[in-house]
Order: structure tokens, then C-alpha cells, then sequence
């Protein structure tokens, strides 16, 4: 059992149960390689997937994982325009709690609705992205799979490359990181990249071969490219240029940097396919990582009994 | 709070009287007949007074807040003329200045005309705000004659900035003829960037859009050096940043005619306060930082800062039970605000009393005799040093959103008497 009741964020999560979360994932990962890929942890729990905002691959993740431990679940989908027209957000959680569940996993577009959502609701609650605030099961997905690769997360040096003022994932990843034992360095134009983001424990640098040169491992950000509007960034050619992880840039360092990817990528942007595919990438491996860390994290948070699997 | 009419006779015994434009204490007992002063001396004797036990308690003008939203006409649900009044009473208020920002705007000498009529049966003084530009659009002026005729008595398009500078030099320019404060909302929008709380590691951390402290000081800067050039009455609202002080700090110096506020909230909290995501933080200006906040205090002490201002801004349960970006902006801060100031201010009590008192009147140029023989009674009687936990039982406005709920105050009032109203705040709700 986990100490806290619910998944929120990692930035007040304790180190020791996030490591048993990130050991858990394995136990879990070896399920996914049987011929039948179920077990009966969590027969008879019922979990709603609350999606206020466009996902493909973390509501697929989800989905997996739950099903695959044996939970029943339910998918609810609403961009919150069309929620705003009309019932408010409490009376829509309170009406789907009364409904009698055990668990909601919520990604909703604005920060800290996690936490809102606890407020006024019983279920175990667990934050699949709010807003530009966390995303801890894409930083536990993201620990599991550096673990797997280097057999070890504490004095790691991981590099974040990209929009890092508007990212969950790049928030969760440093509070875990630190947590872990890891240095993190982050990269990307000062626009995207605030100094007041230092405060967060990491250092800054606005050239990436500085970055490549210092790191084990990248994790490289998707680039929203509705944000150049804004002007954040001129444009997709000159981002590519300074930022873009390129084979060639790569290959400037002279030693093998493994590369993450949250996705979906923008293959050309912030990455080129060569690096992407390449066999220093793990993008592949965060994925089906995503499904044993979430069953990791369900398990543990739902309070099922491993005896059983 | 027990609301009644004044006794025919009422006697108040035993208290210390603080006139705030005398700056000492005295200690004299005060007589009341027919809602004016009789008479003030030692061991005044009327058989026929009621009394008020003032022993241990301070006797001082009634408090004066000129920035208040009182949300009538259009957003009744929030607050009308006659709860807003109650929650003044509750924090020792007689007389208040309303913001247009209402539903339409007070934008007419028509709209200024319907708050006065029907304040008239309030048990205080509401002086409406007349807006400085049609439906608070920013680009063409309202008829200010028209409406300071009907009683306005500033200017503002509160809540909203004037963006075009030349609109608010017009503003200010063509305002000159009639020695009332113009106010504006001191935010930078491009600078703003829908910021829902102060830029700074928090907003980092909490992922909320971050509004810059820039957004203020360099509004501020342009209208101090508009006002500069025009010569007319400046007042900055709700003042929140320490690069504003410093602006207002240099320009007052060449320029005798700016005046400026704080609010209590932005004296007692910093931006940390934010991190459960409580949206009764949530307010423009947004709370800022630890040191802005010491400037704030330093600029009033300096004198930088002339009075106190609420900004109390009712907002229903609902809309504040909202997430934290969609949530509105604003916290109520009546019945809060003599207990804030009091505990969080570290100056003599005379000098506390005089921000809410005798500087706002003396701002919106309000009569400030209110302890001659024969003045009507615009009283406040309070204990200063009464500590006590702010709750829900205290809040008389129609909303409750104040994040002051739950906290210790320092200074209680106790009594207030306000248009020929005693209301009476030993017994709550």
C-alpha cells in the first residue's frame, strides 16, 4: 500500500514509494510477456477514465492496464468547452462518484484539477496530466524504463530537451529525478525555458550540445507548434537548428546518449527519425512500460493483492 | 450583528477617543441625541441614555473604504447595496465607494443616479464610482459631469486597464476641470498574458500562468507620468508590487496630487499561500511575493502609501468552487480588514486607524469633522487588542469567498453607528 491515497504529483510523493512503484513495474512487466497477459488483482474494482482532453496513448495505457488486472472500466470523454456549457465540474464528478466507483484517473487541461477533484470526491484518484502542472505516471513510466537500461537511476545525469515552462512531463521528471537520486539538466530557447524553473532543483542551459556533451540520457519534449504563435519560437527550421536532435548532432559527442520521447512526436521537429529509431532510443520500451507502470501504480494505489496473480 | 436604530439618547462611557485627525487618544465619554453628538467630556450623567460599556475600547471615525464591488445592478446573486452595507458594518465601514464594474456599467449619469436613489434606505454611505469610459470598453469617455452631478465621486474602469494610453490621457486631461481622482486598474494586458497568479517559482511549480510584477510598475509609471503632464488627481488602486512603490515613491515627490491604496490581503499573504490551489487566493492584482509584500508595509510606513482599500469582491460559491484558471479573480474584505491590518501592521494604532479613516476621506474629499458638537454619527468603537479567529459566522456578505477564514486577527470591531444605525457585533450570525 501506498502512503498517500492518491497519485497526484510527484513533487510532495515520498522517494521510498516511488521506488516501490518503479520495482513493482517489473513484476508487472514480466505479466506482459506470458501468452496470457491477465491477472485477477483488481476483479470487482471499478475505474473511470475521465478525459477532459485529447489522448490517444495514455487513455490506451490506461485501459490496458486496467483491463489487464482484471478491473472494470469505464471511458468518459469531454472537452471541457462543452462541460463548461453546462454542469459544473463538482456536479459532474459528484454524479459519476454516486454511481458507486473505486478509482478515477483524470487528465483535465487545467493545473492543480487533480487536486480540486479530491475535494470532492471519495474515490482514489490518480492524475493522468492536469494542465501544465504533473504528469506522474509518464515520470514513473519514464524512471521504469532508465532503470531498465542502466540498472540504476541514482547518479544518472538526464537531460530534458524543449518546452519546459509548459510541460507536465518535464515537472514530473525533475521531482522524480531528484527524488531518485538523479542529476537533471534542462534545454531549450529562454522563452520556453524560464529562469525561475532553476528553484525546481535543476540546472539550465540554452545549448544543447552542453546538454549532449553532460548527459546519460535525453528525455526530448514534444514541440506544440500551436505555441509559435505566441512567438515562443520563430520558427520550426530555426528550433530544428538549435535544439533538433539530428543523427550528426549526436554523433558530435563521441559516446552513446540513450533518447526518450514522451510522444507523439513531431519527427523532423525536435527529433529526426534516424534518432528517433535508432538503437539508442527507448521510445518504444517507455510505451510498453507505460502499461506495466500504470498496472504497477493501479495495483498498488487500489490496494489489490499480488498473492492472487 | 444586532442592527437597530440608535437609542434617542445614547451615552458612550468609559472609552478612549481617537480622533484621526488629532492623532491622540483621549479618554472621554461621548453623548448621543438625535444621531449627532451632544456633547464630549469626563463623566458625562444622562439618566435617560442607554449606555454603551466603552471601557478598553477605542472610539474613532467610522472607516472609510473607497474600493469596494457591491455588484448591483446585474450580479445580484453576488452581492447587492443592502448585504454589501451589512458586511461594512460588520467591519466597522460607514461609507464606501462602489466600483462600476456591474452589469451594465455605471457609465451614465442615468446609473450613478439609480445607486444613489437606492442607497438612500442603506444603513451606510455609498458613494458610486462612475466609470471612465462607455460599457468599460476603453475607447470613448463617458459624460463625467453628467455623472459626477449625479454623485459620483471618482472615475475608474476598475477591473479592466485602460490599455490606450491615449484614452487614458484624454481621461485624465479632460478630468482636470472637476478635482475628483481618476483611478485605473494598473495591469499591463500584454504583459499580463492571462497570468492567473504571480510570476514567480510557485507559478512554476503549481503550473499556473505566471503574471509578471512588470505588468503593475510599468502601468503605473505611464499613468504617473500621464498625470504629471495633465495635473490632475491621480489615485492607484490595490497597489501589489515593490517596483510600484518605488514608481509611486519618485513621482509623488514632483507630483502632490497621487494618492495610493493597498489592499489588506496584499499586507498579509505571499504568493506561497497559492500552492493548495485555493482559488479564494486568487485575485488582480495577483498576491505577490515575500519581499513585495515587506515593500508594501515599508511604503506605508514611508507615507508612499496613503490608505487601505478592501477591493471587496464578492464571488458566489459556485464560480470560486470552479478550477483555479477558470475560477474569477477577487476575495471579499470587509469584515476582515480592521483585524488583517491591525495584527500585520507593526505601527502605532492611531496611524492604522488613519489609513481607513481620515486618508481615504481626505482622498475623495469627505467631511473628516466627525467629532464635533453637533456632527452626525459616523462612529466606529473597536477593541484593539482583542485576538480572535476570523470564520464564517463573521461574513455578512452574500458570498463568502475570503481567505482570511480560519485566521487569527488581531482588533475586533465591536460596534458601529452609521445613519442613524447601531450595529452591534458582540453577537454573531
Amino acid at each position: 500500500m501506498m502512503k498517500q491515497k492518491h497519485l497526484l504529483g510527484l513533487e510532495h510523493f515520498p522517494a521510498d514509494d516511488l521506488a516501490k512503484i518503479i520495482e513493482t513495474s517489473f513484476s508487472f512487466k514480466e505479466i506482459l510477456d506470458r501468452p496470457i497477459k491477465k491477472v485477477p488483482s483488481l476483479q470487482g474494482k471499478t475505474i473511470v477514465n475521465l478525459f477532459f482532453e485529447n489522448s490517444t496513448r495514455t487513455r490506451i495505457s490506461f485501459e490496458l492496464a486496467q483491463k489487464r488486472l482484471s478491473a472494470d472500466t469505464v471511458n468518459f470523454s469531454a472537452s471541457s468547452s462543452s462541460l463548461k456549457k453546462g454542469e459544473s465540474f463538482k456536479d459532474t464528478v459528484q454524479n459519476i462518484e454516486a454511481m458507486k466507483i473505486d478509482a478515477v484517473v483524470m487528465r483535465h487541461p487545467s493545473p492543480g484539477s487533480s487536486l480540486h477533484l479530491t475535494k470532492y470526491i471519495d474515490s482514489v484518484v490518480i492524475n493522468a496530466g492536469d494542465g501544465t502542472h504533473e504528469h506522474p505516471t509518464q515520470a514513473i513510466l519514464d524512471m521504469t524504463s532508465l532503470k531498465e537500461r542502466f540498472g540504476k537511476i541514482e547518479g544518472l545525469k538526464i537531460g530534458i530537451i524543449g518546452d519546459i515552462a509548459h510541460s507536465r512531463v518535464a515537472r514530473s521528471n525533475i521531482y522524480g529525478l531528484n527524488k531518485m537520486g538523479a542529476e537533471v539538466m534542462v534545454c531549450g530557447p529562454p522563452t520556453l525555458v524560464p529562469y525561475d524553473i532553476q528553484s525546481l532543483g535543476v540546472q539550465i542551459t540554452h545549448n544543447l550540445d552542453e546538454i549532449l556533451d553532460w548527459a546519460d540520457a535525453i528525455n526530448v519534449l514534444r514541440i506544440q507548434l500551436e505555441r509559435m504563435d505566441r512567438g515562443l519560437f520563430p520558427s520550426v527550421r530555426e528550433y530544428r537548428n538549435l535544439f533538433g536532435i539530428t543523427n550528426e548532432r549526436l554523433q558530435k559527442h563521441n559516446k552513446e546518449i540513450v533518447i526518450m520521447h514522451p510522444g507523439p512526436m513531431n519527427r523532423g521537429v525536435e527529433i529526426d527519425s534516424a534518432a528517433a529509431d535508432g538503437k539508442s532510443a527507448i521510445i518504444l520500451d517507455q510505451v510498453l512500460n507505460g502499461v506495466a507502470s500504470r498496472m504497477a501504480i493501479l495495483y498498488l494505489f487500489l490496494g489489490g493483492n499480488q498473492n492472487e496473480s | 450583528m444586532n442592527l437597530k436604530k440608535i437609542p434617542k439618547k445614547l451615552l458612550l462611557r468609559g472609552g478612549k477617543i481617537l480622533d484621526p485627525t488629532l492623532d491622540k487618544l483621549k479618554k472621554a465619554d461621548i453623548l448621543i441625541e438625535k444621531n449627532k453628538i451632544a456633547a464630549i467630556g469626563s463623566k458625562i450623567k444622562d439618566d435617560n441614555a442607554s449606555i454603551i460599556d466603552c471601557n478598553g475600547l477605542v472610539i474613532t471615525h467610522g472607516f472609510c473604504d473607497l474600493h469596494v464591488h457591491f455588484r448591483e445592478p446585474g450580479q445580484e446573486d453576488k452581492e447587492t447595496l443592502a448585504t454589501g452595507s451589512l458586511a461594512a458594518l460588520a467591519g466597522g465601514f460607514t461609507r464606501v465607494c462602489a466600483m462600476p464594474n456591474t452589469s451594465p456599467p455605471l457609465d451614465s449619469p442615468e446609473a450613478i443616479n439609480f445607486i444613489v436613489d437606492k442607497s438612500v434606505d442603506c444603513p451606510i454611505f455609498i458613494h458610486p464610482i462612475g466609470a471612465v469610459t462607455k460599457n468599460q470598453k476603453g475607447e470613448e469617455l463617458t459624460e463625467i459631469q453628467g455623472m459626477i452631478k449625479e454623485g459620483a465621486v471618482a472615475i475608474s474602469d476598475d477591473g479592466i486597464p485602460i490599455s490606450d494610453a491615449q484614452v487614458m490621457r484624454l481621461a485624465l486631461e479632460y478630468t482636470s476641470m472637476f478635482d475628483i481622482p481618476v483611478i485605473n486598474h494598473a495591469e499591463d494586458e500584454s504583459l499580463r498574458n492571462n497570468g492567473v497568479m504571480n510570476e514567480g517559482d510557485n507559478s512554476i511549480r503549481l503550473g499556473l500562468k505566471g503574471n509578471p510584477s512588470l505588468s503593475e510598475s510599468i502601468m503605473i509609471q505611464r499613468d504617473l507620468e500621464l498625470a504629471n503632464l495633465v495635473n490632475t488627481k491621480i489615485h492607484i488602486p490595490h497597489v501589489s508590487t515593490s517596483k510600484a512603490v518605488s514608481n509611486i515613491k519618485r513621482m509623488k515627490k514632483i507630483n502632490p496630487k497621487i494618492t495610493a491604496e493597498v489592499t489588506p490581503h496584499h499586507l498579509y499573504f505571499n504568493d506561497q499561500a497559492l500552492s493548495g490551489y485555493n482559488t479564494n487566493f486568487k485575485v488582480a492584482p495577483p498576491i505577490r511575493s515575500e519581499d513585495d509584500r515587506k515593500a508594501l508595509i515599508k511604503g506605508i510606513k514611508d507615507g508612499t502609501i496613503d490608505c487601505v482599500a478592501t477591493d471587496h469582491a464578492p464571488h458566489t460559491i459556485e464560480e470560486k468552487e470552479d478550477l483555479f484558471d477558470m475560477a474569477p479573480f477577487g476575495m471579499i474584505g470587509l469584515e476582515s480588514c480592521f483585524g488583517v491590518i491591525n495584527k500585520i501592521l507593526d505601527i502605532p494604532i492611531n496611524l492604522i486607524i488613519k489609513l481607513i479613516t481620515k486618508s481615504p476621506r481626505e482622498i475623495m474629499g469627505f467631511n473628516n469633522n466627525l467629532f464635533e458638537i453637533g456632527s452626525y454619527i459616523e462612529l466606529t468603537i473597536v477593541d484593539p487588542n482583542l485576538e480572535w479567529v476570523f470564520n464564517k459566522n463573521n461574513i455578512y456578505s452574500k458570498s463568502k469567498n475570503s481567505p482570511f477564514i480560519g485566521e487569527t486577527l488581531k482588533g475586533k470591531v465591536l460596534y458601529t453607528l452609521s445613519k442613524g444605525y447601531l450595529a452591534d457585533l458582540n453577537t454573531i450570525n
